[in-house]
């Protein structure tokens, strides 16, 4: 359940954004959602190139919350496995 | 003289109903989370000799729209051409909100802004550059607070000019060359349709297509110039232009925010810190199950002070009018018809106003999110996206809005059997019924059999969702994708408005449907001349000894039977029909003793009959919402076949099992 439990994606690396450790910075490389969701996405600032910090995660290990933008916003691990993402160095 | 219709749009929960309500002075639901607002509301005001009317439309991350409530604003926007739009802006969350200003703005129509929350914004040391702003996006920006109402003038003094100053022309996002010459062709053959030209701005209908726009591609479908839109669209990835198109729109305004905005110093964060405790891993769950078990309690032990001072008030009343009214007939009327009827609800109104003053806390302060964000694993597992949970919780005042608020879910499936469950959350009217048979028949334990009560519909819900699921609706649950608002402390004003607002509706309804029920059921309980008021012989008895066989399996006599048929127009008139046979009027006794006397009506009788008035048929208001958000009667009509076959079903079983646990009571 927890992301940690996976070998923590390194710097640099490719991943998806329900990978990323809870505290992690890391910036959007791609969004492989289509169709609406990926219009909704886009509005909500998922947006290739921005900044997103994975927050919290529910008490039931899904959803989990980030920061995106300078807002709040909580997604299904099942849509954020759809972002790729790039840590970024600390 | 000249009506100039301005349009209030803008992203979910940045005040757009907090400033329609102080523009025109009405009083539309306000609430602390993305989605309040589901339909577009009118009002009026008179300025300087115009007429003005605005319209609050549902909040929307774009105007691709997603869900049900979103489509409403679209359509609004794109279909009904308002005069002016004004965009209410969050100006803490400038970024997100400013996307939507670079879609409404391609629609060439008049836009103001209204800088919104810039309390909030300035609390944290941020500050915005109004003129700055407004001349980088040549658009007017006014700062707004609306909560206090604050910059309400200076706002429609923006809007009324920007109406009059069309045609206009706004400034638009430039896509680069390869997007801009893409667009330049498809408009080239938009054009040749004059029609489309006459309804929608091309350049902006191009942008959209290149997009993939479902609904872009709908209005074009239909055009003679469909097939050669289609040969340029069809070499292309749509995804990738949209990804370009969108990440321009961001670009200008990353472009524009440095030269406008100064971060304050992120002051220590309440919301983070609340947070991080109602939502933590181990405390989060037990917070929420404490904090409905608390609103429960609430609800009954502060509540009953009241209520028995209401009933001792009642009680004086019919005694007295018994004794100052002449004719026989007419004391009846009023003893039992009106106070026995209208006065037997009328008795739990502190219960209904503790109940909406809780839920109304809910909302405002922010943490209904949160528990859409708790609950949602648990939704997914029912097949359901978290979002399905607020609809819910909105059910405990009233199934009404709890199933408008299912608009904002986005698959129509999801929002089907959202709607479809909605009638098992156990709504307010449905207290009294609780109350008065679980306070006559379980003494201490009422408590207990009310919370099983509310337990027993949520299972149902829950149930039932499951089995729609794997059956008539089947299908993956939609994304759940949730701002999460910060937290908000409710003014007290504020709160006990909403409650006033919601409650005055229960009190409305007790003078009007409630009433007009204990009316029709006293004339029958009288009727014909001659038969003693009440009995098995007046047309009351003969209704309802024509429905006993149908419930007397579940112990039921025709008392009751009558009630529960009246009971179909609002879940409250079981127990003013109940008090109208019962004839309480007279004696001054409360409802509930008269219950407890009657030979026929046990405690496990008691209990089936709450558990059927919890699940049969939805009330009529109920129905004809269903029936409009679900767009056909069918659905209606399966969700009162289902809930009476569930009805009697579950409360015969309650009805045989209970003996064994009350001691064969
Ligand atoms: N501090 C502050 N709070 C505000 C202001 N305007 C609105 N609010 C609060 O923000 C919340 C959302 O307000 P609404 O008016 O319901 O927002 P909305 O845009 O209509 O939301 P939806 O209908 O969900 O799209 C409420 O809790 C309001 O009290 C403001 O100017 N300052
Ligand atoms: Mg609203």
């Amino acid at each position: 359940m927890e992301p940690s439990d996976r070998t923590a994606p390194r710097g640099g690396a490719v991943t998806t954004l329900d990978r990323i450790d809870l505290g992690c910075r890391c910036r959007v490389v791609g969004i492989r959602a289509s169709g609406a969701l990926r219009k909704r996405l886009f509005a909500m600032g998922m947006v290739p190139g921005a900044d997103v910090e994975a927050i919290r995660v529910a008490p039931l290990g899904d959803p989990v919350e980030y920061r995106v933008k300078g807002y709040a916003l909580s997604m299904r691990r099942a849509e954020a496995g759809l972002i790729e993402v790039v840590l970024e160095e600390e | 003289m000249i009506g100039i219709r301005i349009a209030l749009a803008g992203n979910p929960n940045v005040g757009k109903t907090t400033l329609f309500n102080a523009l025109t002075g009405s009083r539309q639901h306000v609430g602390n989370w993305p989605g309040v607002t589901v339909e577009k509301k009118t009002g009026r005001i008179n300025r300087n000799g115009h007429t003005i009317e605005v319209i609050d439309l549902p909040g929307t991350y774009s105007l691709t729209a997603y869900s049900a409530d979103e489509v409403v604003a679209r359509d609004y926007i794109l279909e009904e051409k308002p005069d002016v739009v004004v965009q209410v802006v969050d100006a803490t969350h400038l970024e997100r909100n400013l996307y939507l200003t670079t879609q409404i703005t391609e629609l060439e129509v008049p836009v103001v802004i209204a800088l919104n929350m810039v309390d909030e914004a300035e609390a944290t040391g941020c500050t915005i550059d109004r003129e700055r702003l407004s001349s980088l996006l040549e658009i007017p920006v006014v700062r707004t607070v609306g909560t206090r109402g604050e910059g309400l003038d200076d706002l429609l003094d923006a809007a009324v000019r920007e109406a009059k100053t069309s045609p206009h022309h706004e400034h638009i996002v430039g896509y680069g060359n390869e997007i801009e010459a893409m667009i330049a062709s498809l408009v080239g053959v938009l054009a040749a349709d004059k029609d489309l030209g006459d309804r929608y701005p091309l350049r902006w209908l191009a942008a959209r297509l290149l997009e993939g726009d479902e609904n872009a591609l709908a209005k074009v479908k239909e055009s003679p110039v469909s097939s050669r839109v289609q040969d340029i669209l069809s070499g292309t990835d749509l995804d990738e232009y949209e990804a370009a198109m969108a990440d321009r729109r961001y670009d200008v305004i990353a472009a524009v925010l440095p030269q406008v905005r100064t971060a304050g110093a992120r002051s220590m964060n309440v919301s983070e810190m609340i947070d991080r405790v109602v939502t933590d891993r181990y405390l989060g769950i037990p917070i929420f199950l404490a904090l409905m078990w608390g609103a429960f309690e609430l609800t009954f032990v502060v509540a009953a002070p009241f209520v028995a001072l209401i009933e001792a008030g009642l009680a004086w009343l019919s005694a007295a009018v018994a004794g100052w009214l002449g004719p026989a007939w007419l004391a009846s009327l009023v003893g039992d018809g009106i106070i026995g009827g209208v006065g037997s609800v009328l008795v739990f109104v502190p219960n209904i106003f503790i109940l909406f003053l809780f839920l109304s806390f809910l909302e405002d302060t922010g943490y209904l999110a949160r528990a859409a964000f708790i609950m949602d694993r648990l939704m997914y597992a029912i097949g359901l996206p978290g979002k399905a949970f607020i609809p819910m919780l909105i059910g405990f005042g009233c199934n009404v809005p709890g199933i408008m608020a299912a608009r904002t879910i986005e698959g129509e499936k999801d929002r089907l059997i959202t709607i479809l469950v909605n009638p098992f959350i156990s709504c307010s009217a449905r207290l009294p019924v609780y109350i008065l048979f679980a306070g006559a028949f379980f003494g201490a334990a009422a408590g207990a059999v009310v919370f099983f009560l509310y337990v027993l519909g949520i299972s149902t819900a829950i149930g039932s969702a499951k089995l729609f699921r794997h059956t008539i609706l089947p299908g993956e649950s939609s994304p759940f994708i949730m701002e999460m608002p910060p937290y908000r402390l409710p003014t007290v004003g504020t709160s006990l408005l909403h409650t006033w607002s919601r409650g005055a509706m229960y009190v409305r309804k007790a003078g009007t449907i409630i009433l007009a029920g204990a009316l029709v059921v006293w004339c029958l309980a009288s009727f014909p001349f001659g038969v003693e008021y009440g009995s098995s012989e007046s047309l009351a008895g003969s209704l309802g000894r024509l429905l006993e066989p149908l419930v007397a399996p579940l112990g039921f006599d025709w008392k009751i039977a009558v009630a529960l048929l009246f009971g179909l127009v609002a879940k409250e008139v079981v127990v003013g029909s109940l008090g109208v046979l019962y004839g309480t009027g007279e004696e001054g006794d409360a409802l509930s003793t008269a219950l407890l006397a009657d030979p026929g009506l046990s405690a496990a009788t008691a209990l089936a009959l709450m558990v059927f008035v919890l699940l049969y048929a939805p009330c009529l208001a109920t129905i004809a919402t269903i029936r409009k958000e679900a767009g056909s009667w069918r659905w209606a009509g399966f969700s009162v076949a289902y809930g009476l076959v569930l009805a009697w079903t579950l409360s015969l079983i309650v009805g045989r099992i209970a003996p064994f646990f009350l001691g064969g009571a």
